[in-house]
């Protein structure tokens, strides 16, 4: 077999000077471990803050409350703003691209939830149902707050898991009551919710109710939307528009950023996603920067291979050898070492990784490769490779072999 | 077998030509046992060179066995190397890391031969030199001697139209060098042509002509006495 005798003549070529040959293979096997680890790095972190924004709907629009900071239409500045039900229909009805809608009325700090002789304190936020769609809650057991509870004003809560556990322990909690502050709610579901324990330790009521009971009033302290399937610049016309319909109603500038805020989660999701793109072009480059040094370690030292060489390649040239086999002679000894050295640099890239994936940091989470690095990889490697023994294989097959055989 | 036509070669030496060979007329019958002689200097070498197509020439015509060696690309010449040129050196020139028998073998590998092939031909051959027992042994384990038998088998083992000899015994004792030149003589009765380029006289007077060259031109080109012997 031709090519079994091609490999015996790489791997005494390689055995005939082991460390050389390992120390050179170092430089290509760091390249790919940094690479891949880099990258794996690189993909934990976009996992992680991709996590942290599962908590709410990456389409949610938030809207807040300010005082205006410029005049208008002879109105001073330094006017509060303030939401009511009215602002709330008009995003509900009023515009196409809207999708879920709610406001929030708070309750000023925690309020003390007593349940039989239990006493133990939760926030509460009143909410329209809505609100389900906006933090991702996820129903558990029983029913979120609907538009009847909203027209009756019906005292009922839904509560967190985490609260549910501390108030009822195992004992079913649907049709409980529970006493938020001095009145009487009736437990109508639970829910679960991926912000995390303390997004679980919230208790729902309805917005009607809260309003008349601890406002008298139609007050909205925060209003809040899901915007339909759409792309990022429709996304952000739509928060233009609903600015503008707000400045009309309110009567200030639509210039005036401090009169309202307005927050995108898809603009914000989109910043962190040009931020990892970013990130993965920089490692990237990183990468095959040392992947271009170790290439070019093994460059040098084919070449040494070659000088080394010299005389047997002479002789093989007197006795018949062609250029293309000395070159096919060169060339697979540098693309052999440097596939497997490549090859050891992307396993313990990947072990590395996946030995990461025990650190349980925010904003870091699952860092991983996909085969499509993994392949892209090895590519690199064998072209690289092939790139490294290209000048010393054509200078080996220039050797001339009078001159090779005469030198001792 | 070999036509040389007025073979001109030239060195550049910075700004100077350096003319090593002076048009070179020279005709080798099949089947001879030549030696070519000279001083350092008298482009011998050059002229050994240009046979064995390892260098190429400015001038002239070669024809080798009716083929017209001129212009070759490298890929060419390595093919006809290969088939038509077996090479001894003064330096033995075998592959240190490589067995005897893998030594004398290395011309078929460039013929692609099937391995096993080649080794049991590379045995045939290593048993013509008288040296079966050493097959396994590297080179560094043989005596000199030993060493140019085993780069003979390798020159003869592609059949070539010629053998082209630099120097054999140039580095070895005279015993030896009787023993090597023997074996020259056994091969060339069975048929081979074999060229000696050498600058020792007693070797020059164990082949049958002797082609004498001075700066660049053939001063003599005669008939040994003991060529009946």
């Amino acid at each position: 077999m031709i090519d079994l005798d091609k490999w015996q003549e790489i791997f005494n070529s390689i055995r005939r000077h082991p460390l050389r040959t390992v120390l050179t293979a170092l430089g290509v096997f760091w390249g790919i471990f940094m690479l891949v680890l880099l990258l794996g790095a690189g993909q934990g972190l976009q996992n992680g803050v991709e996590y942290e924004f599962r908590d709410d709907a990456t389409n949610s629009v938030w809207i807040r409350r300010g005082v205006t900071s410029l005049p208008y239409q002879g109105l001073p500045k330094g006017r509060q703003i303030e939401f009511t039900n009215e602002d709330y229909d008009m995003l509900a009805e009023h515009f196409n691209g809207v999708d879920q809608v709610t406001g929030r009325f708070y309750l000023s700090g925690d309020r003390t939830i007593t349940v039989g002789r239990k006493s133990l304190s939760y926030p509460v936020r009143a909410v329209h149902p809505g609100h389900r769609y906006l933090e991702n809650t996820i129903m558990e057991s029983g029913r979120f707050i609907n538009e009847t509870d909203i027209k009756e004003y019906r005292k009922i809560a839904v509560i967190g898991k985490v609260a549910q556990k501390d108030l009822f322990g195992e004992a079913p909690p649907l049709g409980q009551k529970i006493k938020i502050g001095d009145i009487m709610y009736t437990v109508t579901g639970t829910y679960s919710d991926t912000g995390g324990d303390d997004e679980m330790r919230v208790i729902y009521i309805p917005i009607s109710t809260a309003q008349k009971v601890y406002a008298g009033a139609d007050e909205i302290h925060q209003l809040m939307f899901t915007t339909k399937d759409m792309e990022l610049p429709a996304i952000q016309q739509l928060q233009e528009e609903v600015r503008g319909a707000f400045a009309r109603r309110h009567q200030f500038d639509v210039e005036d950023r401090k009169a309202l805020y307005i927050f995108g989660a898809a603009e914000e999701f989109q910043k962190f996603m040009n931020l990892f793109a970013a990130i993965r072009a920089f490692v990237w480059f990183v990468g095959l920067g040392s992947i271009v040094a170790g290439v070019i370690g093994v460059s040098n030292i084919m070449l040494i291979v070659v000088k080394d060489r010299t005389k047997e390649i002479g002789i093989r040239k007197a006795l018949g050898a062609t250029p293309r086999s000395i070159i096919t002679m060169i060339l697979q000894e540098s693309i052999l070492i440097t596939a497997v050295a490549g090859y050891l640099g992307l396993l313990a890239g990947v072990g590395a990784i996946s030995l990461m994936e025990s650190i349980a940091v925010e904003y870091f989470r699952n860092p991983r490769v996909d085969l499509g690095v993994g392949l892209i990889a090895t590519l690199v490697l064998v072209i690289s490779g092939a790139l490294a023994g290209l000048m010393p294989a054509r200078k080996a097959a220039q050797i001339n072999p009078i001159v090779a055989m005469r030198d001792q | 077998m070999i036509r040389l036509r007025n073979i001109r070669k030239a060195y550049k030496t910075g700004y100077n030509q350096l003319e090593v060979l002076k048009g070179i007329d020279l005709d080798i019958e099949a089947g001879a046992f030549a030696s070519i002689m000279g001083s350092s200097g008298s482009g011998k070498s050059t002229l050994l060179n240009i046979i064995g197509i390892l260098d190429e020439y400015d001038n002239g015509d070669y024809q080798l066995d009716g083929k017209m060696i001129k212009g070759l690309s490298q890929t060419d010449a390595a093919l006809y190397r290969n088939r038509f040129i077996g090479f001894v050196f003064q330096s033995f020139n075998l592959l240190p890391f490589k067995t005897a028998q893998e030594n004398v073998a290395l011309p078929l590998y460039y013929q692609k031969m099937d391995r096993k092939k080649r080794q049991d031909l590379a045995m045939e051959y290593l048993d013509m030199v008288g040296l079966a027992d050493w097959a396994e042994h590297l080179p560094n384990q043989l005596s000199g001697g030993q060493q140019q038998r085993v780069a003979i088998a390798r020159a003869l083992i592609t059949q070539p139209k010629v053998i082209l000899a630099d120097e054999p015994t140039g580095a070895l004792d005279s015993k030896t060098s009787s023993e090597v030149m023997e074996l020259f003589k056994k091969v060339n009765r069975e048929g081979m042509t074999v060229i000696i380029v050498t600058h020792e006289n007693d070797i020059a007077a164990m082949t049958r002509r002797i082609i004498r060259l001075r700066d660049g031109v053939i001063e003599n080109d005669g008939t040994t006495v003991s060529s009946s012997s």
